[in-house]
């Protein structure tokens, strides 16, 4: 089974490695080396806008991901992700700025250092659910925001601090086109391990959790580890994407980590699809280059009546934050499972091609 | 000790008005189970269609403000309607996400429509300041603290006397049942969303005369959290003392700070670290009922 070419028309798998295999066909595994291939080329005809925005969707994707674990596969709510972002920017510039610890290693330190303080936050996470959560993410996300202001060993405080260049065997990966490739590696690598961690045990008690927390207890998982476990894992990822961002801008600085960039972590994993790994990466990329559309289309329309009615020049980051709340209410409301269950929809589509009925 | 004196009576001025969006905001989540994350936004929209009435249009304030309620009333109905009556059913997540997305939505609309900057009301009051007991007191103050002791009067007689507060506790206790008493749950849930649109409007009006209207006045949104986390989240009672109790604790934060610690912004964020603190001892508040879950 696990060497046909095609999905078959139906479900015909007998042994349990077949429904968790992460590529159903060998198709699809030589469709994603080919994809990844591909992207590898990307610096080679991309310019640096593009680039740009490539980097954005990848370390907002790992961060977005590792919301996704937490909401979409464990079903808590979190409201503080880009506190916990920033966190992961702050201690990864502050490793290897004050103990000289290289970059390549002070990255995924700061994803454990991030992964305590989330633990830390988690506390109360082992004891409340839904509602309760969300607001005690909320509160986190507040306080940390005060701390990074006011933490000046720490964050440079209001002046913000430097980051050093991502460098690797003396070569620094200080352009678009060198920090894409670290970007990739650490996408590919964290999209895999979020895999297969949804594959295997732990992963199932997780999903358990999110679908019915009671009976998931009665049937022997310990809520408070997974909870707890879950939370971590967010972190972790978060403080990675925040670890890349601030290696790629050199510079981080406190204002960037409010509610309003949490917001948008929840929307990418809405927007994308709620327990869907691929659909975080999807949700992200919608995410980065739904402001980019919105310029355009301004852009376009300047100099017509609706630009003179409206001024859309001066209005445009308003209409940024509007058309974010108003995405996220309408996928809600039309299209509940995100990008990544119309893309199901899609390959279903043409897995029965000419005999749809 | 004057300071000290002077910042527990604003404590308790702030406290009321924390107390009034606190029991609105619990109106909502008694009726219909829904987190209201834009429950500060709706103090925003208030706070400028009435500043809008009576700058542009030059109305007296005894009629902008009665507009204001009026208009907030038929927003509360369309919200209801438009957008939260489809997510009837839906996980509590896509809830929360869905009162988020309006958040943003609307703050972001108001900045456009109305700048950012913050715009002082015309002035309400001739003299500026009342003498009460030796204190100074600003008169908006005085107004603010009748108008909130006048809602949690209206309120505890509207939900203890009047026809539709009672159909409204009856829906909020049981929603089968409520229903084969004949009551509509569905213009029970339009109208909850309808006179807590209101409710918040009149504390977002006053805030509004009291600082000048400007986005941050959606901050109170999110500071009812701790309000009503405090009081619990389906007690009117809890919500009005877990107002009170947070306004003056931040400005109790605020002394402390001032004279010693000097951290600075304890004021925002002290309601926040006592936030996580209630979470972690007792979940469901003062006054929460506590969940019970049977399989």
């Amino acid at each position: 089974m696990a060497n046909i070419s095609l999905i078959p028309c139906g479900d015909f798998k007998t042994r349990y490695a077949a429904d968790t295999t992460i590529f159903p066909t060998r198709t699809s595994r030589n469709f994603a080396i080919l994809g990844v291939a591909l992207l590898l080329l990307c610096p080679a005809f991309m310019d640096r806008y593009w680039l740009n925005l490539c980097i954005q969707i990848g370390y907002l994707g790992i961060a977005a991901l590792g919301l996704n674990i937490l909401v979409g596969f464990t079903g808590q709510i979190s409201i503080g992700h880009a506190a916990f972002f920033g966190f992961g920017a702050f201690s990864s510039a502050w490793l290897s700025n004050s103990f000289g610890i290289p970059v390549a290693l002070a990255i995924p330190l700061a994803g454990v250092m991030t992964t305590a303080v989330g633990m830390l936050f988690g506390i109360p996470a082992a004891r409340l659910k839904g509602l309760y959560l969300a607001i005690a993410t909320l509160a986190a996300q507040y306080i940390l925001q005060d701390f990074f202001s006011r933490a000046d060993w720490f964050t440079g405080g209001t002046a913000g601090t430097i980051a050093e260049p991502f460098t690797l065997f003396g070569y620094a990966f200080d352009t678009d086109e060198s920090f894409f490739y670290v970007v990739l590696v650490y996408v590919v690598v964290m999209y895999i391990l979020a895999t297969n961690l949804m594959r295997s045990r732990d992963g199932r008690a997780l999903v358990a959790v999110r679908d019915h927390y009671l009976s998931a207890e009665i049937m022997g998982i310990n809520l408070t580890k997974y909870r707890t476990m879950s939370f971590g894992i967010s972190s972790f990822y978060a403080g990675i994407g925040g670890a890349l961002y601030a290696h790629y801008l050199q510079f981080v600085s406190v204002e960037g980590f409010t509610i309003l960039f949490s917001i948008q972590f929840l929307g990418m994993i809405i927007i994308g699809g709620l327990g869907s790994i691929m659909g975080s990466l999807m949700g992200t990329a919608f995410m980065v280059l739904l402001p980019e559309v919105m310029q355009a289309i301004t852009t376009a329309l300047s100099g017509t009546a609706i630009d003179a009615a409206l001024n859309l020049k001066d209005a445009i980051a308003f209409l940024r934050e509007m058309a974010i709340g108003l995405v996220i209410i309408l996928f809600l409301v039309f299209e509940p499972d995100g990008l990544a269950h119309r893309w199901k929809q899609i390959k279903a589509y043409w897995k029965l091609y000419p005999f749809s009925h | 000790m004057t300071l000290l004196f002077q910042l527990l009576v604003n404590g308790l001025i702030v406290g009321a008005l924390y107390g009034v969006v606190a029991m609105s905001f619990v109106l909502i989540y008694k009726a219909s189970r829904i987190v209201n994350f834009a429950q500060g936004e709706f103090l925003l929209i208030g706070a400028w269609t009435c500043w809008w009435l009576l700058t542009s249009w030059q109305l007296p304030f005894w009629i902008g403000f009665p507009i204001t309620l009026a208009f907030m009333l038929v927003f509360g109905i369309v919200l209801q309607v438009v957008v939260l009556r489809p997510m009837i059913g839906e996980p509590i997540i896509s809830v929360i996400m869905v009162t988020i997305g309006l958040s943003i939505f609307f703050q972001a609309l108001m900045k456009w429509m109305f700048g950012v900057f913050a715009k002082p009301f015309p002035t309400i009051f001739a003299s500026p300041t009342v003498n009460i007991f030796g204190l100074d007191v600003q008169t908006v103050y005085v107004m603010s603290l009748v108008i909130s002791l006048l809602i949690m009067a209206g309120f505890g007689w509207f939900f203890k006397y009047s026809r539709m507060g009672l159909a409204m506790r009856a829906t909020a206790f049981d929603q089968q049942v409520a229903q084969s008493l004949g009551i509509s749950v569905r213009h029970m849930f339009a109208m909850s969303w309808a006179i807590s649109a209101m409710v918040s409007a009149v504390a977002g009006v006053t805030v509004g005369v009291v600082n000048g209207v400007s986005s941050a006045l959606s901050f109170f949104g999110i500071k009812v959290f701790p309000a009503v986390i405090l009081g619990g989240l389906d007690s009117v009672a809890g919500a009005v003392l877990g107002g009170l109790i947070v306004g003056v604790l931040e400005n109790l934060a605020h002394y402390l700070d001032s004279q010693w610690l000097n951290w600075g912004n304890m004021y925002e964020i002290a309601p926040f670290y006592v936030l996580i603190v209630i979470l972690m001892i007792k979940p469901y508040g003062l006054f929460g009922t506590k969940d019970i879950e049977r399989v």
